[in-house]
């Protein structure tokens, strides 16, 4: 087990390599480069600006310069962002997103995971009406939407929360946007788990465990709720890659601090030293959380073995 | 024993009263400032939501007064020779950075050697190209910055000298690239001079907290020579990406300005909030500059129509919603001495029918009807609004024989292609750098990289060039107005409307006046609860 985490690591290093390479090499054949806005550059600034950015070297050389740089711990500057580095812009972003994402993944897969066992269990009941009827609503309207809806409610008329903004510490100010990322995932998790809660409860074995005599609340919590969640937890990866990388909008929305921003502003911008740094960031995460489900896998269905 | 709680209670009762008094003290405003700022560094910042914190932080020779105009500022007064090329600059006794430095002539000298410094690659120097060598200097012609037009002559006496006469001289130097450095703090910390743990302001205020993509803030410098005028104690610049978000916050209390609005929330906001939407004309130009080196546009006649053939009077009403100003010709209203009658073609006052009947048979006669149709792309910057005037120009060009393909790229490459003449017709805009008409008829020039369309006339240049060098401003207004007719009778671009600037203001907030440059800075603002 921890022989085949190991090598899953190592395995990944290649990984991140090509997604590098073919993230370099994808941004610099797109047309546009970091210095071109409405207005030109005189020649020679821009000239020396290339220069400053190693930008009027060949490109391999830039490549191979990027690497080298890479596997000494330097991402570069950003090229947009004149006062940080790219390594500090991920410093001061990170911590956030990864508290904003964390909470809302947290969120999300317990109200996902008992509402799904709720609908389940009520099958073509009232409670599973009205959850329905709240996921579908969660999963339909946009997230630009709904955000712009709860701060028109509970910021300008009914003042309960505020409208926007960060402070440091503030849980105020985190309800809005952490609802926000939770609701359409929390939808997406109940419906995965409902769905295979109903197919388990349908099995042999939990028919013959009712059959032994066992209440429903012993059946649902020793005999279905572990096979019910292998659905759900392949789901939960891709999920928290989401949250983590999908938070542009409610970042743009409500004023926050974090990296989703710098991900898609970067790629507009040409910002080649932002773009890569946030790529290879996101890459690591993603192969260190599909790592992650593959091990909760074989905890949960013991018929998966790793060699 | 007894006394110790009761102690205690009464020490945080006191410390609890001392910082409500505290908080019902300090007058903050809370702004939504736009974009994200690139730097705090003057010489590296290119917006106009980075001019906003920079202005605030840093004061050049001349600050603006509540209007936008130039009035001392680290400088107490000026004298200007005869030939309108040296100016000498005395400064403010006892002025210093906000660690205690004072701020000399020798930070100046500095900062505009800095500026031009090649190897700093500084994007806006060239506004500052007036001053003699400079753009010598930053092309790396001249390697010995001592030739430099600017000259420390003592601690406290700065000469300017010029390359030729520059009548909007002192408007240049209220641009945030004319503003001092601390050069002991670069010297010492870099390029981390700009970091908050470093930073030094001589302005109204300094900056004291950065978080990137949330907010900066800043709070008033006491040791800025007119501190006690100064009613604020605190701004925060909030970074707002997305306006309609952005009104959401400032209709909760959050802001007291919003230095931008969506233009389709414009009838809520003026029914809402009455009296709060501050939409007045700004010095610059949204048009469509058509390739004439592209055979379909040599013909003047399709240039001609194609200008006519736009309904101008319903972009800014009806297609935008915000109540833009038409334009027919190059330079904006309100532009400093450049007074006589604005530039307005004839045929501006025709009904729209008799325009569209006259371009069509312009059309007509250069070949190309409705069934035959003159086919352009359209290209523009991806943007609803730039994407609605394509739409509603399309249409307007539909019965003048004209078929219109929209073609929207990202900023970046939207620009890249006018620049590398890869279009046919392409959206653009100029904000003007200073308020001189010269800044936008420059654009029309042969050469220029600006010049998107590559217009060119030879009378024209040859009446920019004389205009450049004559000392009288109203012979110069007068050769700069026979250049612009040149331009717009020859159909050099079309001009389609004039920028407004779109500010909310809280009732709450004082001192905010309209001005064609929206430069508003806070020194001169109060705030009430």
């Amino acid at each position: 087990m921890i022989g085949y985490a190991i090598r899953r690591v190592f395995s990944a290093l290649p990984i991140a390599l090509i997604a590098v390479t073919v993230c370099f090499f994808i941004l610099r054949a797109a047309p546009g480069g970091p210095f071109d806005g409405e207005r030109a550059l005189p020649e020679v600034i821009l000239k020396n600006l290339m220069a400053h950015y190693n930008l009027d070297k060949p490109i391999w050389e830039q490549y191979v310069l990027y690497v080298w740089g890479l596997l000494h711990g330097d991402l570069g500057p950003s090229m947009v962002t004149n006062d940080f580095t790219v390594a500090e812009i991920i410093a001061i972003g990170m911590p956030f997103t990864l508290r904003l994402g964390f909470s809302a993944f947290i969120i999300a897969t317990v109200v996902g995971v008992i509402g799904g066992m709720i609908t389940a269990v009520y099958q073509n009941k009232w409670p599973d009406y009205l959850l329905i009827g709240m996921l579908v609503i969660g999963i339909i309207i946009p997230n630009f939407l709904m955000a712009a809806l709860f701060q028109l409610v509970f910021g300008v008329y009914l003042k309960w929360l505020p409208a926007g903004g960060f402070v440091n510490g503030s849980i105020w100010h985190m309800v809005m946007p952490v609802t926000i990322l939770v609701l359409p995932q929390a939808a997406r998790i109940s419906r995965l788990m409902r769905g295979s809660m109903i197919e388990v409860l349908g099995t042999n074995y939990v028919r013959t465990a009712r059959s032994k005599g066992l209440g429903a609340r012993l059946v649902l919590a020793r005999h279905a709720i572990k096979p019910a969640l292998i659905p759900v937890v392949s789901y939960l990866g891709p999920a928290l890659a989401f949250l983590l990388t999908g938070s542009l909008v409610v970042e743009q929305i409500f004023g926050l601090p974090g990296m989703g921003k710098y991900f898609i502003t970067g790629a507009l911008n040409r910002d080649y030293g932002l773009v890569l740094g946030t790529t290879i960031l996101f890459v690591c995460i993603i192969l260190v959380l599909n790592l992650l489900v593959d091990v909760v896998y074989a905890w949960l269905d013991p018929r998966v073995r790793y060699r | 024993m007894k006394i110790t709680p009761i102690l205690k209670a009464a020490a945080l009762a006191s410390v609890f009263a001392l910082s409500m008094a505290h908080a019902a003290q300090a007058v903050t405003l809370n702004t939504a400032n736009g974009g994200e700022p690139g730097s705090l560094d003057p010489h590296k910042v290119a917006g106009d939501w980075e001019n906003r914190i920079v202005g605030d932080y840093l004061e050049g020779l001349m600050a603006e007064d509540k209007q936008g105009n130039p009035v001392p500022g680290q400088a107490e007064s000026y004298t200007v020779s005869d030939d309108g090329l040296v100016y000498t600059f005395k400064l403010r006794p006892g002025i210093t950075w906000t660690d205690g430095v004072p701020v000399t002539a020798q930070d100046f000298e500095f900062a505009f050697k800095r500026l031009f410094d090649p190897k700093e690659a500084n994007e806006y120097a060239y506004l500052q190209y007036p001053i003699k060598n400079s753009a010598k200097i930053a092309a790396g012609e001249i390697t010995d910055f001592n030739e430099l037009g600017v000259k420390a002559l003592d601690d406290t006496t700065l000469e300017i000298t010029l390359e030729a006469s520059t009548p909007f001289f002192l408007q240049a130097l209220t641009h945030y690239t004319a503003y001092p450095v601390p050069k002991h703090s670069i010297e010492k910390f870099g390029t981390d001079w700009t970091k908050v743990e470093n930073i030094v302001a001589n302005g109204p205020f300094k900056i004291v907290e950065w978080i990137p993509g949330s907010f900066i803030r800043s709070v008033r410098n006491d040791s800025y020579y007119d501190a006690a005028n100064v009613k604020i104690d605190e701004v925060t610049y909030n970074v707002t990406e997305d306006l309609a978000a952005s009104l959401n916050r400032y209709r909760a209390g959050e802001f007291d300005i919003m230095t931008d609005f969506p233009a389709d929330q414009y009838e809520l906001i003026k029914e809402q909030l009455p009296g709060q939407a501050h939409v007045v004309p700004f010095l610059g130009i949204y048009y469509y500059a058509m390739n004439q080196e592209k055979p379909e546009f040599q013909d003047v006649r399709v240039r001609q129509a194609l200008t006519m053939a736009i309904n101008r009077d319903v972009i800014g009403p009806d297609v935008l919603g915000t109540g833009e100003l038409p334009a027919y010709g190059w330079v904006p209203l309100g532009t400093p001495n450049y007074e006589g009658e604005a530039y307005m073609p004839e045929w501006a006052s025709l009904p729209y029918e008799e325009k569209v009947a006259k371009a069509a048979a312009l059309m007509a006669e250069a070949g190309y009807t409705p069934e035959n149709p003159l086919k352009i792309q359209l290209r523009y910057n991806t943007n609803d609004n730039h994407q609605r005037i394509a739409v509603a120009i399309g249409a307007m060009w539909k019965p003048i024989g004209v078929e219109i393909e929209l073609f929207n790229a990202e900023t970046a490459v939207h620009y890249d292609a006018l620049r590398a003449g890869d279009f046919q017709i392409g959206r653009a805009g100029w904000l003007m750098d200073y308020p001189d008409a010269s800044n936008m008829l420059d654009l029309l020039k042969t050469g220029v990289e600006n010049n998107f369309g590559s217009f060119s006339n030879a009378e024209y240049d040859d009446l920019m060039v004389k205009a450049s060098s004559e000392l009288d401003l109203v012979k110069r207004a007068e050769l700069m107005h026979q250049a612009e007719k040149i331009a717009m009778d020859a159909f050099a671009a079309i001009p389609i409307y004039w920028y407004v600037s779109k500010n909310v203001v809280s009732p709450k907030v004082t001192g905010f006046e309209d001005n064609a440059k929206d430069v508003h800075r806070h020194r001169w603002m109060t705030k009430s609860e």
